[in-house]
Order: structure tokens, then sequence, then C-alpha cells
């Protein structure tokens, strides 16, 4: 399904983003300068730590972020055209849940606790679509149910949700999401909440509405073996900026981001013969006051200091092959360096 | 489902993520050497350029000061407080006359400021000023006893309950809630009447009877969420005794909400020691009490406003500055306040 | 839902028997009704003794909590000690001029409270959000009885001044108050100043904790959720938002029903209302504890039932607890 990028238009479109929150200790620079582009019918990977503005930078398009204490500063959204900053309410809402719709972290607070999973359900599809009766709805509800693979939908829609388990929640997330056919999903952190084991259900319940719904699936996550698992291309992000951007299979070959080299390196490997775990060294900067120049500075094994990386913010630039960006002033001496480092070899444990 | 396998087979081949899909395991060894092999070795490239920040670590009440500094409603309130409190400690240099003073020249007279009867004299030509200043102190003394009392109580009620639960919390509880269910202001009335009043310290004993339950609930809250966690086992595994374990690992945790919940006691005593001297049987004299005061006044006819408003506005003062100091503890202690998701 | 409200009813029982004995040795303990009769120069020491076997005076606390408790229930809790005048026509008296008081001061302070902590809520930092603020802080750091009796002030020096009666200081009704319609409003004349005392306490705490919960509730991931359904924000705050934020209310609400008793101990003082709170003053002034036994006994009742509606009206709302 995912074909060549440079060959389609973009279904949504952000462009330098900028987003802050004044706080009584200051003003947090959340977003700084975010573009990048999402195809239809792709699975986008957005990698990063928390506080690095993946999830933000996509709930400040949506309108969802309050506005005390938060500000989009500047930038654009285009969905087929029309930029989502400066929609009129009512229109974003339309686009809200319709078009685009969000799946969230946390299943057992994300659902309102005093209405039954159905009702949640079909106000999701009448919200969108107002002349469809309740007897509709509730039968459409009871099909999407069914296609993420709750058991006995009809009995399960009239309950309440505590008294689903937390899998059977995020699939009723999952179904609420894809209820309007949206032509982008975003999947903010689906399986960090579940257990290990739920996890890979909850992964194939989203493969099978991406297959449903054709949407372009927008996949937030600090978790590396998801993005590998499901992504089309990647997104890393790092204090609020885009510092990588590639395919999947080159990202995780032949990272060109000192940090994204970080967090290859910094996966547990089975079977490896080092002796200790590697992280990163250092601390995730402060966003009020950032460090100047490249933010990532000053854990950076391959800056050592270099004037360039302390005064100038690297621009995101094409390096060894045209759809492959990074944000770093020397990503070129990372080449031949970092071959290897995420992918399976092939004598590897399976 | 069938046809997820018939989609994989079409897929571009994809980095392989070990065994189970979102379980970050990698198979295989990585094949490096030259500089990334050394990023194993934590060195001081930390924070070895400058990053513009300035790590200071601040312990947790420092943390606590800082934000309720920052509450100007509480500090202005903990000013006025002060000042409150230095009258009531030096009545006898502040107040221009005693207590009972008796001047029959110059009964049931408003303020003025002729012989600085500030809030006028009573029926008995007394300085209302000194009156009020010398209620004031008794007030407040026993609400902080009230407060130091039920707090003591409380506290070890609630870290009883909540440390060895089961049946003994229920038992406590259960207690607790049966005195909820009888009216609060009745129960002080009997106790009052029968047990004696009069006395401030009875008083004060007598309010700290029925104040201890809000507390005793906090603490047993804190210490029933805090049994299930680690460090509490931990101690437990390493033959820590139980009161060890109480006194050192739970109860400081408990000191925020007991501080708030103590201020406001604090502030409910007063107003209800007020109420209970107004009704007659809260202190009666020769003690001065505010509460007490309201009422003579009040049987002197409403004409002479002076009798009934003063009293009240200091008590009103009071209770004002406590509720915005114990607010102002309370967004301090507590920084889930205002969350701002990254 | 039905066992739930089953269990609650049984639950209640045990309660109430054991809240009757702790009545019943609290008050005994601390009375001796004897010591009353026997300051007065008129009563002969055999009427003393006549009394005393009568009120089973020197037996045991657990006898005599189950003579009590018989009386109570065949005889309407008997007569007083002294001058044996039935208790019960009495309570029922003024347990119905209570009643107007109370309930109306609670469902006034209920309905303006939730506008106010919700509409705060919604516009937090504004200035009506700041007012309601300080009003609550007011509110809370005023004595009741300070308060009705500044109101008092209030309305005698305009009396005084303009001759203009609006409301009404003492009593219930004037001395003649007419029918229907004439006595209604002459009742809410007199009523007015007592209500608004006892609602303001209510009003303060009940609004500062719906704009508190409000705005847990707004902040909320499923609110969240909501929103990013494409909800207008009507539905969000009334459907999602609201709904929610007023089951901890009903909690608070019934917790503070017993301070509705102490409120109206106070209130009744010092407006003269010939109400429960002005009888268990004199009770207790007079020394006798069956009187004071009897009105802890039914206020004790009445907290429970209200207490069990709470709970009902728990369960309706918030569906978690139906299934324990």
């Amino acid at each position: 399904m995912p074909e060549p990028a440079t060959a389609r238009e973009p279904v949504l479109s952000i462009r330098d983003l900028t987003v802050e929150f004044s706080t009584e200790d200051g003003v947090v620079h959340a977003v700084n300068g975010v573009s990048y582009d999402v195809y239809p019918g792709e699975t986008l990977g957005i990698v990063g730590e928390s506080g690095s503005g993946k999830s933000v930078s996509l709930m400040s398009m949506l309108g969802l972020i309050p506005t005390p204490p938060g500000r989009i500063v500047r930038g654009e959204a285009l969905y087929r055209g029309r930029d989502l900053l400066k929609l009129k309410p009512k229109e974003l809402r339309d686009i809200r849940g319709g078009d685009i719709a969000m799946i969230f972290q946390d299943p057992m607070t994300s659902l309102n606790p005093v209405l039954t999973v159905g009702e949640q359900l079909s106000e999701a599809i009448r919200a969108h679509n107002p002349d469809v009766k309740e007897k509709e709805a509730l039968s459409r509800v009871v099909e999407l149910l069914r296609l993420v693979g709750v058991p006995n939908p009809d009995q399960r829609a009239k309950q309440y949700p505590h008294e689903y388990s937390g899998g059977m929640r995020q699939r009723a997330m999952i179904a609420m999401a894809i209820a309007n056919a949206p032509s982008v999903l975003i999947a903010d952190e689906p399986t960090t909440a579940l257990d290990v084991t739920i996890q890979a259900q909850i992964l194939e319940v989203l493969k099978a509405a991406q297959r449903e719904t054709h949407a372009a699936t927008l996949l937030v996550t600090h978790d590396l073996g998801l993005i590998a698992e499901m992504a089309d291309r990647v997104i890393v992000m790092y204090a609020g900026r885009v510092v990588e951007v590639g395919d999947v299979m080159t990202i995780f070959s032949s990272p060109r981001h000192p940090y994204t080299t970080g967090l290859m390196e910094s996966i547990p490997k089975l079977g490896g013969g080092d002796d200790w775990l590697r992280p990163i060294p250092g601390q995730p900067p402060s966003l009020i006051s950032p460090p100047a120049g490249c933010p990532f500075h000053p854990r950076c094994f391959l800056s050592n200091g270099r004037q360039r990386c302390r005064t100038e913010v690297p621009p995101l630039r094409p390096i060894d092959e045209r759809d492959h960006l990074s944000a770093c002033h020397f990503a070129e001496e990372l080449i031949g360096e970092t071959e290897g480092l995420g992918a399976r070899s092939p004598e590897g444990v399976s | 489902m069938t046809e997820s396998k018939q989609f994989e087979e079409q897929q571009p081949q994809r980095p392989s993520a070990g065994g189970m899909a979102p379980t970050p395991t990698y198979g295989g060894v990585a094949q490096h050497s030259g500089p990334i092999a050394d990023i194993g070795e934590p060195t001081e490239l930390a924070l070895t350029w400058e990053t513009g920040v300035d790590l200071k670590t601040r312990s947790q009440w420092q943390y606590a000061l800082r934000r309720f500094l920052r509450h100007r409603l509480a500090m202005g309130s903990l000013v006025v407080l002060l000042g409150i409190l230095a009258v009531a400690v030096f009545a006898e240099q502040i107040a221009p006359y005693a207590f009972d003073d008796i001047d029959l020249e110059n009964i049931n007279s408003p303020p003025t400021t002729q012989g600085n009867h500030f809030f006028g004299t009573d029926m008995l030509g007394r300085d209302y000023f000194s009156r009020v200043v010398f209620g004031l102190r008794t007030s407040v003394w026993v609400a902080l006893v009230v407060a130091l009392l039920s707090t003591a109580i409380g506290t070890a009620i609630g870290a009883i309950s909540g440390y060895f639960g089961g049946w003994v919390d229920n038992l406590l509880m259960r207690f607790t809630d049966l005195i909820l269910t009888l009216p609060g202001l009745a129960i002080l009335l009997v106790a009052a009447v029968y047990f004696g009043a009069g006395d401030p310290l009875r008083v004060a004993i007598i309010l700290a009877l029925l104040f201890w339950t809000g507390i005793a609930r906090v603490v047993r809250g804190v210490f029933l969420s805090l049994r299930e966690k680690e460090y509490v086992e931990a101690a437990k595994a390493s033959g820590s005794g139980d009161t060890r374990i109480i006194l050192r690992h739970m109860l400081p945790n408990t000191m925020g909400p007991v501080i708030v919940n103590a201020t406001l006691v604090v502030a409910a005593a007063i107003l209800t020691e007020a109420g209970l001297s107004f009704l007659g049987f809260g202190i009666q004299p020769p003690n001065p009490a505010l509460g007490k005061l309201i009422a003579d006044g009040q049987s002197e006819g409403l004409k002479l406003w002076w009798l009934v408003t003063f009293p009240g506005l200091v008590i009103v003062a009071i209770a004002l500055a406590i509720n915005f100091i114990g607010d102002g503890l309370r967004d301090a202690l507590d920084p889930t306040q205002r969350r701002i998701r990254a | 839902m039905l066992t739930y409200i089953v269990r609650r009813l049984l639950y209640s029982i045990p309660v109430l028997i054991a809240a009757s004995f702790i009545i019943f040795t609290f008050v005994s303990i601390s009375s001796d009704p004897l010591a009353f009769l026997r300051m007065q120069p008129g009563v002969s020491f055999d009427t003393i003794d006549l009394i005393a076997e009568r009120k089973h005076l020197n037996d045991p606390i657990p006898v005599r909590y189950v003579h009590w408790v018989k009386e109570a229930v065949t005889d309407q809790f008997g007569t007083t000690t002294l001058g044996n005048r039935p208790i019960w026509p009495d309570l029922t008296r003024v347990m119905k001029n209570t009643a107007q008081l109370i309930i109306a001061a609670e469902l006034i302070a209920i309905f303006l409270a939730i506008l106010i902590g919700v509409y705060s809520a919604v516009r937090q930092y504004s200035a009506f959000d700041y007012s309601a603020t300080t009003f609550s802080f007011l509110g809370l750091a005023t004595p009741n009885f300070w308060l009705a009796l500044m109101l008092q002030v209030l309305v005698v020096n305009i009396l005084e001044k303009y001759n203009i009666r609006l409301f009404y200081v003492s009593g219930l009704s004037s001395v003649d108050p007419g029918e229907g319609f004439r006595f209604v409003l002459d009742r809410a004349q007199h009523l007015a100043l007592p209500v608004f005392v006892l609602a303001t306490a209510s009003i303060a705490s009940y609004s500062r904790f719906m704009r508190a919960s409000m705005l847990e509730v707004i902040n909320s991931d499923y609110v969240r959720t909501a929103r990013a359904k494409g909800l207008n924000e009507r539905k969000v705050i009334m459907r999602h938002a609201f709904r929610n934020a007023l089951i901890p209310l009903v909690t608070l609400i019934a917790l503070g029903f017993g301070g509705l008793f102490g409120g109206a101990i106070v209130t009744e003082t010092v407006f003269s209302l010939d109400g429960m709170g002005f009888y268990f003053i004199q009770a207790i002034g007079e020394g006798d504890p069956y009187p004071v036994m009897a009105w802890l006994m039914i206020t004790a009742t009445l907290i429970i039932v209200f207490n069990l509606i709470a709970d009902i009206v728990y369960g309706i709302l918030d569906p978690r607890v139906r299934y324990d």
C-alpha cells in the first residue's frame, strides 16, 4: 500500500508549527518549528521521549490544547488544503472525530465512567451524522465493536467502561475513532498503558482498523518495537523539533542523527556481547531555557563541542537520499558508521 | 484473522523487532567500532557544553516554600495573622484598659477617639476595644490547643487504622462514621453542659474530641496508600519494627495534608467556640470570649451596634486569614494542581 | 440497583441501633436529672424517690437503656422528668417548623451553589469567578450567629429610619397572619432572614467544592476524548463534565446534613423561632435528659435516612457503585 512518498499529495501537511505554554516557571517552548507531511494510507511513526513535543504538536493542531496557558505562535496545519489552525471552532469540530480521529494512551481514564460504551460510541457517530437515528447508530456501534474484536458486542454495548478489561477498553476507543471513517487516524501511545500480552492484540486491532478505513495513521510512541512493527516512515523528535525523517528500514539500518543513533544503541539486545546498557548520557533539555544552537549538542557524541553545534540550529535537510532528512550539521560523518545498529543481523536470535 | 497473514506477505521487509511485536528486544549484535562504541561510558559529556540551565537540587520542602511565597493572598493573610497573633500575645501592652475596668460615667458610648475608646464602651462603661483584645487572646489560645490536640488524636487513630487495616481499620472507621451521624453542635452542647464548660481548657478539650475525625480520615488515607508501596515492604523485609516504619517512613508523608487540615481546624475551632460561647455554653465569665461579648451585646438591644459588630469582625478577619493561608498551603504542598501535558 | 438499595438499607439498621445506645449512654452519663430536682425547694424527697423509681434511675445503664427503648417505641419517648409533659407532641410541632427552615435553605443552597460552581469553573479566572470565590471565603469565615445578628441590626435600623418592613427579625408568624396566601407570605417574610443565614454557609462551601470538582473533571482524559470526538462545547460540559462533577458533591451534601441541625440551633435562637433548635437549647438548659435523648435520636434517624437517600442518588449518578 505505501508507495514512493514523492509521487503523492500529502493528506496532512504541518509547516513550521510552534507552540508555547506560559507557566509560573516561565515560557515552555513545547514545539519549535515542526514541519512534516503525512501521505494517504501510510503509517507514520513519530518517535520521541516525553517532552519531545510529539503529542502536543498533534493536539494543538486539533484545538485540544487549552489556550490559556497554551499558545500557537505560528505555523500551518494543512488538511486537504485547509489550514486547521485558522478554521472557525465549528469547522474544526466537524473535522475532529470525523476526518481526523484520535486514540489516546490510557483507555481507563479516557472513557466516561458514567455512560455506557454504546452511548459513547453512538455519540461519536451522531455528532458527525446528525440525521442518523438512535437505532441505526446503535446497530452501527455493535458492528464496530465486532470489528475491533469485542466479544458479545450487543451485550457489551450496554455495559459501562468499568466492566471492560483494559484491552477491551482500548478496542472500544479504536472503534470510536474509526466510527466515522476518518482519513487520518492519530494513535497517541496506544499500547503504553497496557499489559505486554495485550499490546500485541491491540496492534492487530489497529492494523485491522487501518485496513478497514484506509486511513493515514500517525503512530506516536517512544516504543521502537512498535515503530518497527507498524510504521512505513518515521519521524524522530527531540526537544520540540524534528531531527530525522526517513522510511522505517533506513532509520533503523542507517540512522543519520546522533540522537537516533543513541536511541538505537540504548535498546538492550538479546544475546548481545555488551556488558552494559548504553543510555544516552545527560538529561533531556529544559524546554523553558533550551540550549542555544542545536538542542541535542550537550549530549551529543558527534558534536565534541564544536562551535557550530553550539550556536547554529541545524536545519532539517536531505542526507544521502532525497527522502531521508536529518537536522544535524555533521550528519555526513555518520555515513558508514551507523550501519546495522537497529536492524536484525542474520545470525541474530529470533 | 486470516487476512493478516496474506497482508504480511505483501509487506516490504521490516526491521525485526525480535519475537513479540512491541517488546524492544533486537536480535543480533551490532558490529561497530570507532567513536560510537564509546558512547557506553557516561562521561562528563552530559553537561560539558553550556546548556544555559542551572540545575539546582531543591528539597521537597523548599519547593513547597517557593510555591507558598508566590501565593500573594496567602502571604498577605500571613502578615495579617501574625499581626493579630501579636495583638493576642501582647494584649496587656496593647489594650488601653483592663478587661473589666468599669467606668460608670461613660456607659454605652459609640466608638470615638476620646479616651482611646476605639470600639466604644459597653453597658458598664468598660472599654470595648480592650475587651475584644482579651477575648481575642482567649479564642486564639483555645483554637490552637484544639488544633494541637485534635491533630495528635487524629493522627494517632488514622495511623493505626491505616497501617494495620483489617478489622482494626473497620472498627475505628465505623466508630468515626457513627460520630459523624450525630449532629456536631448538639453533641458539643450536651458535653459542654454536663462536663462543665466555662474554662477555656475544658472547652478546648471538648472541641478537640469532635474535630479529630477529619485528620484521622486524611492520615488513614495516606497510610492506606503507602502501605502498598515498595519501600514499606522493603523496610518490613529488612526487619524494621512496626513503630519504626510508621514513624520514619510513613508519618513524614502525611505532614503536608495534616498541616493543611490542622490549619482549617484552627479556623473551624474559632468559629465553633464562638458559637458555643454565644449560646452560653462555651467560655464563661470571668474568662473573656468573643462569642460571649456578642451575646451580651445582643441582649442590650440592637441599637448599640458596635457591641455586636466589632467582636464579629475580628472573628471574620482571623477566620478569613487562616482560610487563605490554608488554601495557599494546600496549593504549595500539592503540586499536582496544574498539569501541562508534553 | 435494587440489591444496592437493600444493602444500604440493611446496613443502616445496626447503625441506628448503635447510635441509640451511644446517645443514651452519653446523655445519661453526663446528666443527673435528679440534681436539678434536688435543688428545687418545693420538691420533697418522697417525690424525688418516686420519680427515681418510675424512671428506673437507680438501675445500671444497660437496664435503663432497655427501659428507655421500650418507652420510646411504645410510648413515643415518654414524658419529661419535671412536669411529666409528653415529649412527642412538642417534638413533632417543632420538627414541622424546622423542616420548613432547613428544606428551604438547603434546596436554595444546592441550586445556587451548582450554578455558581459550574459557571465559575467554565469561566475560570473571570471577574465572576473571582467575586464568587471571594464571597465563598467570606461566607466560610463568618460565624452564622453573627451574620444573623448583623441582618437583624440592618433590618431594625432600616425600619427605624425609613419605616419599611421587609422582613421580620423574630418569630415564625405575626400575631394575625391570616389565611392561605397571606399566611404563606407572612411566613416567608419571617423565615427569609433565617433561611438566608443557613443557606449562606452551605452555598459558600458547596459552590467552592462544585467549582473544584468541575475543574478537575474538565481537565480529565474523558472530557478530552469527548472534545476529540468533535462534540460541541455545550454537550461536552453538560453531558460529560457536569454529571461526573456532581457525584462527589452528593457525598459532601450528605456529610453536611448534620451540620444543618447545628445551624438551625443557632439560627432559631437568634431569630426566636419555635423550632427544634430552640427546643434543644431549652431542654439542655433544664437539665432533663429525656427530651435531649429523644431529640438526638430523632435527629440521628433523620441523618441516617438522609444519608440513605444520598447513597441512592449517588448510585443513580455513578454506575460504578451499583455493582459492588
